[in-house]
């Protein structure tokens, strides 16, 4: 026998080739993991500001963000901001070209409400009318000051129109009821016209009774807004140009050239904070992704406690009661291409059945009063998380069939043989040891549920949504209300943002949120089945 | 070696007018058990039991012996018709419980598992306490009040001889126990339901020869208020315990009779042939 045909034998030249697809595979997933760690943890470290001259005499003050190689080219792109001065946000230029880049220790980043970041340099602090300019000391200080001052005077703002909001509301729901009538032409009928009169009187009465507050709530709202514009900074751009930043606006402020490593992971946590806790701003290109987050964990517990019971329920119908046979093996066959069918085809049947159907039907029954505006007949997160239940029920069913049949004939044959009925004995014996499978079956929907997009895309998730499904006004669980979606909002942020550029960092953030919630949740059920199946492994001898 | 099949089916045709000693002797019974021309069909072209007459006393060990496969372990299911789990199985003649036909539609089938209990040969507890182990059959039998389900446990663990042992830890899981402790829970947990007769698959069968000694000892103490019926390989068991003696062949009843007198005079010569060892 020779060496080849023994190595042949011994199957080497396989075992390598299956290490090799393992290694390869293992690669990719570190791969993407590295890749969104980079750039999606990178996004939030405050960057020092560079100041370039050109050999054209031409100034940038920005960040730098990437650099591109190409056959004899080297070029930076620099972050330069100032998107109402400039047009765009970014600049390439040659490295041929740069005569000189500095870090000037005064260079500010300005983050606004709008129209992105801001670079420049403070030249004066205005104060209701009054002015501070470097000449007069600390300008810095004097600035922070300015902003909590005019962050102050903005919550005022929003509290006095909250007043007012309230203080009117009555009349407003009185106004809509006449309007109503009058459309309907109420006032054909004697008791229309009555009705429609007594309306009116009420209306106007109420008026004159809260005219005065109102009046007075007004002038002070008047008085707050004139505060609020007159606190501003005026800057300065690197090429001279002059901008009044009205400080309300301003998100914060810092000079990065002048922060050490500890203010700088300061920062960073903040920022983070930021984007696991606070609304978008600018097109979801800034801020933070807090309804997007919740709208993924809730849809996602949603999908759960919809598509657990009826998986449970009919797979056990399937492998305890049904006869085994053609029917049930069809059946089978069906649950399982289920499983391959494209998700945008659930997207189209939870469209065409939960939302105009089911909804369409429960709107015409309980909320016809609303209609031609649709209540649950419009896309919501009920409707979506049920989408993603029907998706993900083949899942379910077929894991925790894997739990009922694992569980060992001897525990059935016992329960039966102690006089329990069938179901007493899947009520007690069967369903308890599936568990873990069951709960395996769960594990593998959240995966799928959790960052499936396209079904959602037409069932209820929308780009911008702050208004929760959760909250503390009756009935506080708003399942008609559509929702943020981590998955959509990555799709949006990266493609259907008007600022792609800029946006581009926060799509490696979203993805890498996105990812470490799916985990996130899967430990939570991982850990849950470990502790049943530490309670129910097998009888040993 | 002679062909048994042959053997086998003479034996059954002859045995009918031959078998007065067992009659004299069952005659002073009371018989719980009977079975009239019993065919047991796993499927149309396998029978597994072929025209089994048998009577089971009252109160007595009767064990079931014969080689592997010879259907002594189907013929026990089908006195608490724990056949009717197999799709497709199906039997003819009858089995009669206290002159009761347990395969007829009147019975219900959970009242007659209640009253006629099973030990496997492997222990099967539920991944559950002891305590909730030996309570399930009387609370999925409508027993619910917590002192009345205590009394019954301690009952049964008493009973099943495993009282001393784990009367202290009652609340841990019984997957915890020893092989034979586990299976002596089986045994008590069999009890809880009060039964009348009690099947033994093999109950000891895969325990080692303690576990095994305390089983029998168990099963000597239960025959003062239980029937009961054991299968069982081990000869050397079968005589120890047993007060009549089964011996099964192909399907077929080859003789039964008091253990004494299979054990010492056989009236056929394949029983004496197994006994001995010759063959099985």
């Amino acid at each position: 026998m020779s060496q080849m045909s023994y190595f042949k034998k011994k199957g080497d030249p396989y075992i390598f080739a299956a290490g090799m697809g393992l290694i390869i595979s293992l690669g990719m997933v570190a791969w993407i993991l590295i890749v969104i760690l980079a750039k999606g943890l990178g996004f939030f470290w405050p960057r020092d500001l560079v100041e370039v001259t050109l050999d054209d005499g031409k100034k940038y003050l920005g960040e730098m963000w990437e650099k591109r190689d190409d056959y004899d080219r080297h070029e930076t792109q620099l972050k330069n901001g100032n998107r109402d001065l400039y047009g765009i946000d970014f600049v390439w230029m040659d490295d041929a070209n740069i005569v000189s880049s500095e870090y000037p220790e005064g260079a500010f980043t300005f983050e606004r409400m709008e129209y992105g970041n801001f670079y420049g340099y403070i030249v004066a602090v205005n104060v209701e009318n009054q002015a501070v300019t470097a000449v007069d000391g600390d300008i810095v200080s004097k600035a922070y000051d300015a902003f909590e001052l005019a962050h102050q005077t903005h919550d005022e703002v929003v509290e006095t129109q909250q007043e007012i909001t309230d203080l009117t509301e009555p009349l407003t729901r009185l106004q809509r009821e006449i309007s109503l009538l009058e459309i309907d032409r109420a006032d054909r009928t004697e008791e229309g016209r009555a009705l429609l009169e007594r309306y009116r009187k009420e209306a106007n009465e109420m008026e004159q009774a809260i005219a005065e507050e109102y009046l007075a709530l007004n002038s002070e709202l008047e008085k707050l807004v004139i505060k609020d514009r007159s606190i501003f900074l005026s800057v300065r751009t690197t090429d001279g140009r002059n901008k009044d930043l009205q400080l309300s606006h301003v998100v914060r402020f810092f000079a990065p050239n002048q922060m050490g490593i500890f203010e700088k992971s300061w920062h960073y946590m903040g920022k983070l904070w930021e984007f696991v806790a606070d609304d978008p701003r600018e097109a979801n290109t800034e801020g933070g992704v807090f309804p997007a987050i919740f709208g993924t964990v809730m849809m996602v517990i949603l999908m759960s406690i919809a598509v657990v019971p009826f998986g449970v329920m009919a797979a056990i119908y399937l492998n305890e009661y049904a006869k085994q046979g053609v029917v049930t093996r069809f059946i089978r066959l069906s649950v399982n291409n289920l499983a391959g069918v494209p998700s945008i085809v659930f997207g189209v049947f939870g469209l065409g059945f939960f939302i105009y159907f089911v909804g369409g039907s429960i709107d015409q029954l309980l909320f016809s009063d609303k209609l031609p505006e649709p209540t649950l007949g419009t896309g919501g997160i009920l409707w979506a998380s049920l989408t993603l239940a029907l998706l993900t029920l083949p899942v379910v069913v077929v894991a925790t069939e894997e739990g009922l049949l694992a569980v060992p004939r001897a525990n059935k044959e016992g329960a039966l043989a102690l006089g329990a009925t069938r179901w007493q004995m899947i009520r007690k014996v069967v369903l308890p040891n599936a568990m873990p499978g069951i709960l395996t079956g769960l594990i593998l929907a959240i995966s799928r549920g959790a960052g499936e997009v396209a079904p959602l895309m037409i069932t209820g998730v929308v780009k911008l949504a702050p208004t929760l499904a959760l909250d503390a006004t009756f009935p506080f669980l708003h399942l008609d209300r559509k929702f943020m979606h981590l998955g959509f909002h990555i799709y949006d942020v990266g493609f259907q943002s008007p600022n792609v550029e800029a946006a581009k960092p926060m799509v490696y953030s979203t993805a890498l949120l996105l990812i470490l919630i799916v985990i996130l949740l899967n430990i939570v059920a991982i850990y849950v089945r470990n502790n049943l199946r530490k309670r129910y492994k097998s009888s040993t001898f | 070696m002679m062909n048994y099949q042959e053997e086998v089916d003479m034996v059954s045709q002859t045995d009918k007018q031959e078998q007065t000693h067992l009659d004299d002797v069952l005659a002073k019974e009371r018989i719980v058990i009977e079975t009239d021309d019993l065919d047991f069909y796993y499927n149309p072209e396998v029978k597994a039991l072929k025209n089994i007459n048998i009577r089971i006393p009252d109160k007595k060990v009767t064990a079931f012996i014969g080689p592997s496969g010879c259907g002594k372990s189907t013929l026990l299911r089908c006195f608490n018709r724990m056949n009717d789990l197999i799709p497709g199985a199906y039997l003819e003649g009858k089995v009669m419980i206290e002159d009761a036909d347990i395969y007829s539609e009147k019975i219900r089938l959970e009242e007659l598992r209640k009253r006629v209990g099973m030990v496997f040969q492997k222990s099967n507890p539920f991944p559950m306490s002891i305590w909730e182990n030996v309570a399930f059959g009387p609370r999925v039998n409508g027993i619910q009040g917590k002192s009345d389900l205590d009394e019954i446990v301690e009952f049964a663990l008493k009973q099943g001889d495993l009282w001393r042992e784990v009367k202290d830890r009652l609340d841990s899981s019984a997957l915890d126990l020893s092989g034979g402790q586990q299976q002596r829970l089986c045994i008590a947990r069999t009890l809880a339901n009060k039964p009348e007769i009690i099947l033994m698959d093999e109950p000891a069968s895969a325990l080692d020869p303690i576990s095994t000694g305390k089983i029998e000892e168990t099963i000597n103490e239960l025959k003062k208020d239980y029937t009961i019926v054991i299968v069982t390989h081990n000869m050397q068991q079968a005589a120890r315990i047993s007060d009549y003696t089964a011996f099964m062949m192909l399907g077929e009843m080859v003789e039964m009779d008091t253990t004494k007198r299979i054990f010492t005079n056989p009236s056929v010569q394949m029983t004496e042939d197994y006994i001995t060892g010759r063959f099985g």
